[in-house]
Protein backbone atom coordinates (compact mmCIF):
# COMPACT_ATOMS: atom_id res chain seq x y z
CA UNK A 1 0.00 0.00 0.00
CA UNK A 2 2.76 2.28 1.01
CA UNK A 3 4.70 1.26 -2.11
CA UNK A 4 1.75 1.97 -4.37
CA UNK A 5 1.19 5.33 -2.76
CA UNK A 6 4.83 6.19 -3.24
CA UNK A 7 4.66 5.20 -6.91
CA UNK A 8 1.47 7.16 -7.38
CA UNK A 9 3.06 10.22 -5.75
CA UNK A 10 6.10 9.90 -8.01
CA UNK A 11 4.05 9.70 -11.21
CA UNK A 12 1.88 12.61 -10.07
CA UNK A 13 5.02 14.69 -9.46
CA UNK A 14 6.37 13.72 -12.89
CA UNK A 15 3.02 14.66 -14.43
CA UNK A 16 2.97 17.98 -12.63
CA UNK A 17 6.56 18.70 -13.68
CA UNK A 18 5.80 17.75 -17.27
CA UNK A 19 2.61 19.82 -17.22
CA UNK A 20 4.41 22.83 -15.85
CA UNK A 21 7.16 22.46 -18.45
CA UNK A 22 4.61 22.16 -21.24
CA UNK A 23 2.71 25.14 -19.91
CA UNK A 24 5.92 27.16 -19.74
CA UNK A 25 6.83 26.15 -23.28
CA UNK A 26 3.33 27.03 -24.47
CA UNK A 27 3.52 30.37 -22.72
CA UNK A 28 6.94 31.07 -24.21
CA UNK A 29 5.74 30.02 -27.64
CA UNK A 30 2.56 32.03 -27.49
CA UNK A 31 3.38 34.86 -25.16
CA UNK A 32 7.03 35.47 -25.95
CA UNK A 33 7.17 38.78 -27.71
CA UNK A 34 9.83 39.17 -30.36
CA UNK A 35 10.93 42.72 -30.75
CA UNK A 36 13.27 44.63 -32.98
CA UNK A 37 14.75 48.01 -32.38
CA UNK A 38 14.68 50.26 -35.40
CA UNK A 39 16.15 53.71 -35.93
CA UNK A 40 13.62 56.26 -37.13
CA UNK A 41 13.82 59.86 -38.23
CA UNK A 42 10.72 61.78 -37.29
CA UNK A 43 10.15 64.87 -39.40
CA UNK A 44 9.21 68.04 -37.54
CA UNK A 45 7.56 70.47 -39.90
CA UNK A 46 8.97 73.96 -40.29
CA UNK A 47 7.28 76.59 -38.18
CA UNK A 48 6.99 78.95 -41.13
CA UNK A 49 5.72 78.38 -44.62
CA UNK A 50 8.56 79.61 -46.78
CA UNK A 51 7.08 78.86 -50.17
CA UNK A 52 6.62 82.57 -51.02
CA UNK A 53 10.32 83.26 -50.39
CA UNK A 54 13.40 82.42 -52.38
CA UNK A 55 15.79 84.55 -50.42
CA UNK A 56 16.51 85.30 -46.81
CA UNK A 57 18.11 88.43 -45.45
CA UNK A 58 19.58 88.39 -41.96
CA UNK A 59 19.77 92.14 -41.61
CA UNK A 60 21.11 92.66 -38.12
CA UNK A 61 20.16 92.68 -34.47
CA UNK A 62 19.77 95.13 -31.69
CA UNK A 63 22.51 93.79 -29.49
CA UNK A 64 23.72 94.61 -26.04
CA UNK A 65 25.23 93.39 -22.84
CA UNK A 66 28.87 92.43 -22.84
CA UNK A 67 31.40 94.55 -24.72
CA UNK A 68 33.57 91.48 -25.27
CA UNK A 69 31.43 90.21 -28.12
CA UNK A 70 29.87 92.12 -30.99
CA UNK A 71 26.65 90.16 -30.64
CA UNK A 72 25.08 91.83 -33.67
CA UNK A 73 27.86 90.95 -36.07
CA UNK A 74 28.50 87.48 -34.64
CA UNK A 75 24.82 86.53 -34.70
CA UNK A 76 24.40 87.67 -38.28
CA UNK A 77 27.50 85.78 -39.41
CA UNK A 78 26.45 82.62 -37.61
CA UNK A 79 22.86 82.61 -38.83
CA UNK A 80 23.86 83.37 -42.39
CA UNK A 81 26.38 80.54 -42.44
CA UNK A 82 23.79 78.12 -40.99
CA UNK A 83 21.18 79.19 -43.53
CA UNK A 84 23.63 78.83 -46.40
CA UNK A 85 24.26 75.19 -45.59
CA UNK A 86 20.99 74.11 -44.03
CA UNK A 87 18.20 75.85 -45.87
CA UNK A 88 17.04 76.01 -49.43
CA UNK A 89 16.92 79.79 -49.35
CA UNK A 90 19.45 82.03 -51.00
CA UNK A 91 21.20 84.07 -48.35
CA UNK A 92 21.66 87.75 -49.13
CA UNK A 93 25.18 88.89 -48.32
CA UNK A 94 24.77 92.52 -47.43
CA UNK A 95 26.35 94.74 -44.82
CA UNK A 96 25.09 94.19 -41.32
CA UNK A 97 22.71 96.97 -40.30
CA UNK A 98 23.44 98.86 -37.08
CA UNK A 99 19.87 98.30 -36.00
CA UNK A 100 20.23 99.91 -32.58
CA UNK A 101 21.21 103.20 -34.22
CA UNK A 102 18.36 102.98 -36.70
CA UNK A 103 15.88 102.22 -33.93
CA UNK A 104 17.18 105.11 -31.89
CA UNK A 105 16.75 107.50 -34.78
CA UNK A 106 13.25 106.22 -35.30
CA UNK A 107 12.49 106.82 -31.66
CA UNK A 108 13.80 110.38 -31.93
CA UNK A 109 11.65 111.01 -34.97
CA UNK A 110 8.66 109.27 -33.49
CA UNK A 111 5.63 110.33 -35.41
CA UNK A 112 7.69 110.99 -38.54
CA UNK A 113 7.94 108.23 -41.14
CA UNK A 114 10.92 105.98 -40.70
CA UNK A 115 13.92 106.51 -42.86
CA UNK A 116 14.42 103.58 -45.14
CA UNK A 117 17.90 102.36 -45.90
CA UNK A 118 19.52 103.52 -49.11
CA UNK A 119 18.93 101.53 -52.24
CA UNK A 120 21.63 99.12 -53.32
CA UNK A 121 24.11 100.42 -55.85
CA UNK A 122 23.07 97.78 -58.35
CA UNK A 123 20.23 95.28 -58.48
CA UNK A 124 20.80 92.01 -56.75
CA UNK A 125 21.20 88.93 -58.85
CA UNK A 126 21.31 85.36 -57.60
CA UNK A 127 24.95 85.08 -58.62
CA UNK A 128 26.02 88.43 -57.39
CA UNK A 129 24.77 89.25 -53.94
CA UNK A 130 24.14 92.85 -53.19
CA UNK A 131 26.20 94.91 -50.84
CA UNK A 132 24.14 97.99 -50.30
CA UNK A 133 25.58 101.19 -49.09
CA UNK A 134 23.61 101.38 -45.92
CA UNK A 135 22.60 104.76 -44.64
CA UNK A 136 20.60 103.76 -41.66
CA UNK A 137 20.34 107.12 -40.01
CA UNK A 138 18.98 110.29 -41.50
CA UNK A 139 21.34 113.13 -42.17
CA UNK A 140 20.83 114.93 -38.95
CA UNK A 141 22.96 117.94 -38.28
CA UNK A 142 23.55 118.40 -34.61
CA UNK A 143 23.61 121.80 -32.90
CA UNK A 144 27.39 121.91 -33.18
CA UNK A 145 27.01 121.81 -36.93
CA UNK A 146 28.54 118.37 -37.33
CA UNK A 147 26.93 115.73 -39.49
CA UNK A 148 26.72 112.13 -38.21
CA UNK A 149 29.68 111.25 -40.41
CA UNK A 150 31.81 113.73 -38.53
CA UNK A 151 30.54 112.89 -35.09
CA UNK A 152 29.17 109.40 -34.66
CA UNK A 153 25.76 109.49 -33.01
CA UNK A 154 25.84 108.49 -29.40
CA UNK A 155 23.86 105.27 -29.32
CA UNK A 156 22.32 104.51 -25.99
CA UNK A 157 23.99 101.46 -24.50
CA UNK A 158 21.85 98.40 -24.33
CA UNK A 159 22.72 96.86 -21.02
CA UNK A 160 19.62 94.96 -20.00
CA UNK A 161 16.20 93.88 -21.18
CA UNK A 162 14.65 97.10 -19.93
CA UNK A 163 16.86 99.28 -22.11
CA UNK A 164 16.37 96.85 -24.98
CA UNK A 165 12.61 97.26 -24.82
CA UNK A 166 12.82 100.89 -25.88
CA UNK A 167 14.33 99.82 -29.22
CA UNK A 168 11.76 97.18 -30.00
CA UNK A 169 9.12 99.34 -31.73
CA UNK A 170 11.33 99.13 -34.83
CA UNK A 171 10.03 95.62 -35.47
CA UNK A 172 6.49 96.92 -35.76
CA UNK A 173 7.50 99.57 -38.30
CA UNK A 174 5.87 97.92 -41.29
CA UNK A 175 6.84 100.68 -43.72
CA UNK A 176 10.51 100.42 -42.88
CA UNK A 177 10.65 96.66 -43.38
CA UNK A 178 8.51 96.78 -46.50
CA UNK A 179 10.84 99.30 -48.06
CA UNK A 180 13.87 97.24 -47.08
CA UNK A 181 12.17 94.17 -48.55
CA UNK A 182 11.53 95.94 -51.84
CA UNK A 183 15.20 96.75 -52.14
CA UNK A 184 16.22 93.13 -51.71
CA UNK A 185 13.56 91.52 -53.89
CA UNK A 186 11.15 90.82 -51.06
CA UNK A 187 13.06 88.27 -49.04
CA UNK A 188 12.26 86.77 -45.69
CA UNK A 189 13.86 89.18 -43.24
CA UNK A 190 15.48 87.85 -40.09
CA UNK A 191 16.19 90.30 -37.32
CA UNK A 192 15.65 90.66 -33.59
CA UNK A 193 17.51 91.40 -30.41
CA UNK A 194 20.46 89.70 -28.76
CA UNK A 195 21.41 90.34 -25.18
CA UNK A 196 24.63 88.70 -24.03
CA UNK A 197 25.32 89.63 -20.44
CA UNK A 198 27.99 88.54 -17.99
CA UNK A 199 26.75 86.75 -14.96
CA UNK A 200 28.33 85.63 -11.72
CA UNK A 201 26.82 83.52 -9.02
CA UNK A 202 28.01 81.99 -5.81
CA UNK A 203 26.35 79.25 -3.89
CA UNK A 204 26.21 75.55 -3.19
CA UNK A 205 26.81 73.33 -6.19
CA UNK A 206 26.45 69.55 -6.48
CA UNK A 207 29.63 67.87 -7.58
CA UNK A 208 31.13 64.43 -7.64
CA UNK A 209 34.49 63.75 -6.07
CA UNK A 210 36.67 60.78 -6.93
CA UNK A 211 38.45 59.00 -4.12
CA UNK A 212 40.15 55.66 -3.65
CA UNK A 213 39.26 53.35 -0.80
CA UNK A 214 41.64 51.19 1.26
CA UNK A 215 41.65 48.52 -1.44
CA UNK A 216 42.56 51.05 -4.13
CA UNK A 217 39.15 51.03 -5.73
CA UNK A 218 37.86 54.19 -7.33
CA UNK A 219 34.86 55.62 -5.51
CA UNK A 220 32.75 58.52 -6.75
CA UNK A 221 31.25 60.51 -3.92
CA UNK A 222 28.56 63.16 -4.52
CA UNK A 223 29.09 66.31 -2.52
CA UNK A 224 27.86 69.86 -2.29
CA UNK A 225 30.44 72.59 -2.29
CA UNK A 226 30.32 76.34 -2.15
CA UNK A 227 31.51 77.74 -5.43
CA UNK A 228 31.86 81.04 -7.16
CA UNK A 229 30.96 80.81 -10.80
CA UNK A 230 30.90 83.25 -13.62
CA UNK A 231 29.63 83.05 -17.12
CA UNK A 232 27.13 84.57 -19.48
CA UNK A 233 23.44 84.68 -20.19
CA UNK A 234 22.32 84.78 -23.80
CA UNK A 235 18.84 86.10 -24.55
CA UNK A 236 18.19 86.18 -28.28
CA UNK A 237 14.83 87.09 -29.73
CA UNK A 238 14.49 86.23 -33.38
CA UNK A 239 11.95 88.12 -35.44
CA UNK A 240 10.93 86.91 -38.90
CA UNK A 241 9.47 89.58 -41.15
CA UNK A 242 7.73 89.23 -44.48
CA UNK A 243 9.76 91.34 -46.92
CA UNK A 244 6.69 91.81 -49.11
CA UNK A 245 4.39 93.32 -46.51
CA UNK A 246 6.79 94.34 -43.74
CA UNK A 247 4.69 92.45 -41.23
CA UNK A 248 6.12 90.26 -38.49
CA UNK A 249 5.43 86.65 -39.38
CA UNK A 250 6.78 84.99 -36.31
CA UNK A 251 9.04 85.66 -33.36
CA UNK A 252 10.63 83.51 -30.76
CA UNK A 253 12.65 84.23 -27.64
CA UNK A 254 15.26 82.01 -26.05
CA UNK A 255 17.27 82.05 -22.89
CA UNK A 256 20.52 80.23 -22.35
CA UNK A 257 22.88 80.42 -19.42
CA UNK A 258 26.36 79.02 -18.95
CA UNK A 259 28.30 79.32 -15.72
CA UNK A 260 31.85 78.16 -15.27
CA UNK A 261 34.05 77.85 -12.17
CA UNK A 262 35.65 81.24 -11.55
CA UNK A 263 39.15 79.74 -11.95
CA UNK A 264 38.26 78.61 -15.46
CA UNK A 265 38.87 81.43 -17.89
CA UNK A 266 36.33 80.89 -20.65
CA UNK A 267 36.46 83.53 -23.39
CA UNK A 268 33.21 85.38 -23.96
CA UNK A 269 33.16 84.42 -27.63
CA UNK A 270 33.41 80.71 -26.78
CA UNK A 271 30.53 80.98 -24.38
CA UNK A 272 28.54 82.95 -26.94
CA UNK A 273 28.92 80.23 -29.57
CA UNK A 274 28.32 77.47 -27.04
CA UNK A 275 24.97 79.03 -26.20
CA UNK A 276 24.07 79.86 -29.78
CA UNK A 277 24.62 76.19 -30.58
CA UNK A 278 21.71 75.38 -28.30
CA UNK A 279 19.48 77.92 -30.02
CA UNK A 280 20.32 76.96 -33.60
CA UNK A 281 18.23 73.77 -33.94
CA UNK A 282 15.08 75.66 -33.05
CA UNK A 283 16.02 78.55 -35.34
CA UNK A 284 16.60 76.17 -38.24
CA UNK A 285 13.35 74.37 -37.49
CA UNK A 286 11.56 77.65 -38.00
CA UNK A 287 12.70 77.72 -41.59
CA UNK A 288 13.03 74.12 -42.61
CA UNK A 289 11.72 70.72 -41.67
CA UNK A 290 14.11 68.98 -39.35
CA UNK A 291 14.32 65.29 -38.63
CA UNK A 292 14.64 64.05 -35.09
CA UNK A 293 16.61 60.86 -34.85
CA UNK A 294 15.51 58.21 -32.42
CA UNK A 295 14.64 54.58 -32.19
CA UNK A 296 11.48 52.60 -31.58
CA UNK A 297 10.68 48.98 -30.78
CA UNK A 298 8.81 47.00 -33.40
CA UNK A 299 6.84 44.09 -32.02
CA UNK A 300 5.93 40.75 -33.55
CA UNK B 1 -37.52 20.72 -23.26
CA UNK B 2 -34.31 18.90 -22.31
CA UNK B 3 -33.75 18.00 -25.94
CA UNK B 4 -34.10 21.67 -27.01
CA UNK B 5 -31.57 22.75 -24.40
CA UNK B 6 -29.14 20.10 -25.58
CA UNK B 7 -29.57 21.22 -29.17
CA UNK B 8 -28.96 24.83 -28.19
CA UNK B 9 -25.86 23.82 -26.28
CA UNK B 10 -24.56 21.97 -29.35
CA UNK B 11 -25.22 24.97 -31.56
CA UNK B 12 -23.31 27.26 -29.18
CA UNK B 13 -20.46 24.77 -28.96
CA UNK B 14 -20.36 24.43 -32.72
CA UNK B 15 -20.25 28.16 -33.22
CA UNK B 16 -17.46 28.51 -30.66
CA UNK B 17 -15.41 25.77 -32.28
CA UNK B 18 -15.92 27.35 -35.69
CA UNK B 19 -14.85 30.74 -34.39
CA UNK B 20 -11.58 29.54 -32.84
CA UNK B 21 -9.88 28.51 -36.10
CA UNK B 22 -11.21 31.66 -37.75
CA UNK B 23 -9.62 33.78 -35.01
CA UNK B 24 -6.42 31.75 -35.18
CA UNK B 25 -6.34 32.25 -38.96
CA UNK B 26 -6.87 35.99 -38.63
CA UNK B 27 -4.03 36.24 -36.12
CA UNK B 28 -1.64 34.14 -38.18
CA UNK B 29 -2.49 36.07 -41.37
CA UNK B 30 -2.04 39.31 -39.51
CA UNK B 31 1.24 38.05 -38.05
CA UNK B 32 2.50 37.25 -41.52
CA UNK B 33 1.76 40.84 -42.58
CA UNK B 34 3.47 42.17 -39.47
CA UNK B 35 6.56 40.04 -40.12
CA UNK B 36 6.75 41.22 -43.67
CA UNK B 37 6.31 44.81 -42.54
CA UNK B 38 9.17 44.47 -40.09
CA UNK B 39 11.45 43.15 -42.82
CA UNK B 40 10.43 46.02 -45.08
CA UNK B 41 11.07 48.63 -42.37
CA UNK B 42 14.46 47.11 -41.65
CA UNK B 43 15.31 47.64 -45.33
CA UNK B 44 14.09 51.22 -45.03
CA UNK B 45 11.02 50.49 -47.16
CA UNK B 46 8.64 52.37 -44.92
CA UNK B 47 5.85 52.73 -47.47
CA UNK B 48 5.66 48.98 -47.85
CA UNK B 49 5.87 48.51 -44.08
CA UNK B 50 3.04 50.96 -43.57
CA UNK B 51 0.88 49.11 -46.09
CA UNK B 52 1.59 45.73 -44.44
CA UNK B 53 0.79 46.95 -40.95
CA UNK B 54 -2.41 48.61 -42.16
CA UNK B 55 -3.42 45.25 -43.63
CA UNK B 56 -2.44 43.52 -40.38
CA UNK B 57 -4.77 45.66 -38.26
CA UNK B 58 -7.57 45.25 -40.79
CA UNK B 59 -7.23 41.47 -40.63
CA UNK B 60 -6.93 41.35 -36.87
CA UNK B 61 -8.04 44.50 -35.07
CA UNK B 62 -7.09 42.97 -31.71
CA UNK B 63 -3.38 42.63 -32.50
CA UNK B 64 -1.57 45.19 -30.34
CA UNK B 65 1.85 44.63 -31.94
CA UNK B 66 0.44 45.48 -35.36
CA UNK B 67 -0.98 48.77 -34.05
CA UNK B 68 2.33 49.56 -32.34
CA UNK B 69 4.26 49.01 -35.58
CA UNK B 70 1.70 50.95 -37.56
CA UNK B 71 2.13 53.86 -35.14
CA UNK B 72 5.90 53.77 -35.69
CA UNK B 73 5.41 53.94 -39.46
CA UNK B 74 2.99 56.86 -39.11
CA UNK B 75 5.47 58.61 -36.86
CA UNK B 76 8.25 58.07 -39.36
CA UNK B 77 6.01 59.67 -42.00
CA UNK B 78 5.25 62.66 -39.79
CA UNK B 79 1.57 61.65 -39.50
CA UNK B 80 1.38 62.43 -35.81
CA UNK B 81 -2.39 62.28 -35.38
CA UNK B 82 -2.57 58.84 -36.95
CA UNK B 83 0.40 57.69 -34.90
CA UNK B 84 -1.26 58.81 -31.69
CA UNK B 85 -4.47 56.93 -32.53
CA UNK B 86 -2.53 53.77 -33.36
CA UNK B 87 -0.39 53.93 -30.21
CA UNK B 88 -3.47 54.50 -28.08
CA UNK B 89 -5.22 51.54 -29.68
CA UNK B 90 -2.15 49.37 -29.05
CA UNK B 91 -2.11 50.42 -25.41
CA UNK B 92 -5.83 49.85 -25.10
CA UNK B 93 -5.29 46.28 -26.28
CA UNK B 94 -2.20 45.72 -24.14
CA UNK B 95 -2.16 48.31 -21.37
CA UNK B 96 0.74 46.69 -19.53
CA UNK B 97 3.10 46.34 -22.45
CA UNK B 98 6.15 48.33 -21.40
CA UNK B 99 7.62 48.40 -24.90
CA UNK B 100 4.53 50.02 -26.37
CA UNK B 101 4.46 52.44 -23.44
CA UNK B 102 8.09 53.33 -24.05
CA UNK B 103 7.45 53.97 -27.75
CA UNK B 104 4.41 56.07 -26.89
CA UNK B 105 6.34 58.17 -24.37
CA UNK B 106 9.06 58.88 -26.93
CA UNK B 107 6.44 59.73 -29.52
CA UNK B 108 4.65 62.11 -27.18
CA UNK B 109 7.86 63.98 -26.49
CA UNK B 110 8.34 64.67 -30.20
CA UNK B 111 4.66 65.25 -30.84
CA UNK B 112 4.51 67.89 -28.12
CA UNK B 113 7.44 69.67 -29.75
CA UNK B 114 5.77 69.54 -33.15
CA UNK B 115 2.55 70.88 -31.63
CA UNK B 116 4.44 73.74 -30.03
CA UNK B 117 5.74 74.61 -33.49
CA UNK B 118 2.21 74.54 -34.85
CA UNK B 119 0.80 76.77 -32.13
CA UNK B 120 3.35 79.52 -32.60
Amino acid sequence: MTGRTATANGSTRRLVTFGAGALALTLIASGCVSFYEIPIETPIKAKLDLTPFQRVHVVGFIAGGSDDVDANLETVRLLRSQLRTRSGLRVIEADVLPLAEIAQEMNKDSGAPAEAPAAPAEPATPDKPVTPEVKPTPEVVDPAGQSPQQAAPAVARVRDEKSLASFEPIFANVEYWKKLGEEFQQPLIVTGTVLFTPQSKSGMVSQTRETYDNLGRRVVVPQRVFMERKGYILRPKLVFIDGRSGAVLYQESYREERLYPSQQNVPALSSFFEQMDAVLPSFLNTLSTTRVRGSRIMLK
Amino acid sequence: MARTRLAAAFVVMGLTLAAVPAFADARSDSKAQVDFGIKAAQRDLWKEALYRWKRAVEIDPTYAAAFNNLAIAFEHNGQFDDARVAYEKALELEPNNVLIKQNYDLFREINDRANRNGER
